[in-house]
């Protein structure tokens, strides 16, 4: 019992990158490599895909991270753990059969985790939105997805009956590096201090690099050697709950305490009340100590009992979003800018489109820090508009950069560099279920 | 004398939909309590003015010399149909590194 588990993270979104996880794999010396591939959007679009196509609906880059981990699963006993498997974990399933077959890995367990798709319980509710009060079955056609977050619980089945690759959908960040702690260490589902601590470590470690480096460098102010090759995250899990954050050695980036406390309280409130399905978990008295070498000690974190419900995230269409940018240069680039964004609005509010549904910023100047930009910062020599507004009809929004790109001939001297999108948009919101309104089910196959 | 806090500490922004955390750490042990007692829930409200339209909330994390603000209300509407251009709002870190704090006696 006293020997610590080695987590890796392979993936902290989506679109993350492919070959620090490969690192992880053959270098890490790990016994779990789990991926956190789910933005809040992400399962709404694979819901989408999954109407136009049942086998599709898992998540993006499936084929390619499987294709670079498999092959370790079958040979080193590497357990991976993933929430790829979106709105359709069955089909992640079997096309993760179908590349270990092509892969030739030989025997492999593989589990698919369903039960967070609760779109038609909430249909058939009279659960509010929590943002807006408004049922959600109001939503009509406009709802597109509806997961609950499911916690480790649910991962655990697979994780004993020896499956080397658990697909998930919705699952709590966390609880993907959470699930593997409570099957090697046994901990109890109840043990709340045990709970909090391993969902400290999976926090710190579900954004890959946002802990090793990424998302931190500020050159001549925080320095980070290597970050093109920055090495993903792994997490030396003791059974008490203490662990330390490190990296590959010779892998680029640094682990330090300035990186795990940045880490630490990312996107958290209330630091001694961070829900998860599992626990509420509390970093309010979290305790870190650098060890050197990329090292990181973290120990204190605490715990609560779970929330009774859990938490539903809902992918709901809400209309387009119209952009256009263009650009200007040189002695009078902010007042030109300004002048092109004035024209627009004045043409857009001539075609039905309000002015206070329209967005202008000048990129390079405020469109990031507006008020706080305008009053630190001097002119800058380049001014680019931009001009953005979500609409409910398409053809409105494409409107918006039309308007921008007209500026060529018609706006202000020296207008280059225009370009316009219009886009569906999915805003995300939120209710909240009884635990007992969602069941989670385990597929497992095997491949030969 | 009055310095930015960029010069003396560090922190990171993330977003939960409408609402926007940004956290802060000074470089210096010693600068804790100087952050503490004028990066107040009050003063970023008002450094951010109109780019925060609900309140802001301060939680401290003295273990690891932290503070964190919770900013309600930086998105139009949350991050997926927010037309802004940084529709997450993780560059706001760098606008609360803009504001400045009064170090006695010009020490740092």
């Amino acid at each position: 019992m006293t020997k610590t588990l080695r987590i890796g993270c392979g993936a902290g979104y989506a679109g993350d990158r492919i070959d620090p996880a490969v690192t992880l794999a053959e270098r890490g010396n790990i016994r779990y490599l789990c991926f956190e591939c789910l933005a809040e959007r992400t399962i709404a679009i694979a819901q989408l895909e999954k109407a136009a196509d049942p086998g599709k609906g898992y998540g993006p880059f499936l084929e390619e991270r499987m294709e670079a981990v498999l092959p370790f699963c079958a040979r080193d006993g590497l357990v991976v753990v993933t929430n790829l498997g979106a709105a359709n974990p069955p089909a992640a399933l079997e096309k993760t059969l179908e590349i270990a077959r092509r892969l030739g890995t030989g025997p492999l367990r593989i589990g698919a985790v369903t039960g967070d798709d609760v779109l038609e319980t909430v249909l058939a509710g009279n659960d509010p939105v929590a943002e807006t009060g408004v049922p959600v079955r109001d939503l009509g056609d406009r709802l597109l997805s509806a997961n609950a977050y499911l916690g480790a619980e649910a991962i655990l089945p697979a994780l004993r009956a020896g499956c080397r690759v658990v697909l998930t959908g919705r699952v709590a960040d966390p609880s993907l590096f959470l699930a593997p702690m409570i099957h090697e260490f046994r901990w109890d589902l109840r043990d709340w201090r045990l709970l909090g601590a391993g969902t400290a470590l999976g926090h710190l470690l579900e954004c890959a690099a946002q802990v090793t480096g990424g998302f931190f460098a500020d050159p001549g102010v925080k320095d980070v050697p290597r970050l093109e090759d920055v090495g993903f995250p792994i997490a030396e899990v003791s059974p008490d709950g203490d662990g330390v954050i490190t990296k590959v050695p010779g892998t680029g980036g640094r682990v330090d305490l300035r990186t795990c406390r940045e880490q630490m309280l990312y996107e958290i409130h209330d630091p001694s009340a961070y829900l998860t399905p599992d626990v509420t978990a509390d970093f309010s008295a979290v305790v870190m100590e650098d060890l050197g070498r990329d090292r990181v000690r973290i120990s204190h974190a605490a715990g609560r009992a779970r929330p009774e419900s859990l938490k539903v995230s809902l992918g709901v269409r809400e209309g387009f979003l119209g952009e256009g940018e263009i650009s200007f240069a040189g002695r009078g680039a902010l007042e030109r800018a300004r002048m092109a964004g004035e024209i627009v609005l004045w043409r857009l509010e001539r075609a039905g489109i309000p002015r206070d549904s329209v967005k202008v910023e000048i990129i390079g100047y405020n469109a990031l820090l507006g008020p706080i930009a305008e009053r630190e910062f001097p002119v800058p020599s380049d001014a680019r508009l931009r001009v953005a507004a979500r609409l409910d009809d398409r053809r409105q929004a494409e409107r918006v950069g039309e308007e921008v790109e007209a500026l060529y001939l018609n706006g202000p001297a020296g207008a280059g560099g225009a370009r316009k999108s219009a886009r569906p948009v999915i805003a995300v919101y939120t209710t909240f279920l009884p635990r007992e309104r969602v069941r989670t089910e385990l597929t497992i196959r095997e491949a030969p | 004398m009055k310095r930015k806090l960029h010069e003396i500490a560090h922190g990171r922004a993330g977003d939960k939909g409408d609402i926007t955390n940004v956290s802060l750490f000074p470089y210096r042990p010693e600068h804790y309590a100087l952050l503490r007692e004028q990066v107040t829930a009050a003063a970023v409200k008002a450094h951010f003015g109109d780019m925060v339209r609900g309140e802001v909330l301060r939680y401290e994390v003295p273990s690891i010399r932290g503070l964190n603000f919770v900013l309600h209300g930086t998105r139009s509407g949350g991050v997926s149909s927010a037309p802004d251009l940084d529709a997450h709002g993780k560059s706001l870190s760098f606008g609360l590194l803009e504001m400045e704090i009064e170090i006695p006696g010009g020490e740092g």
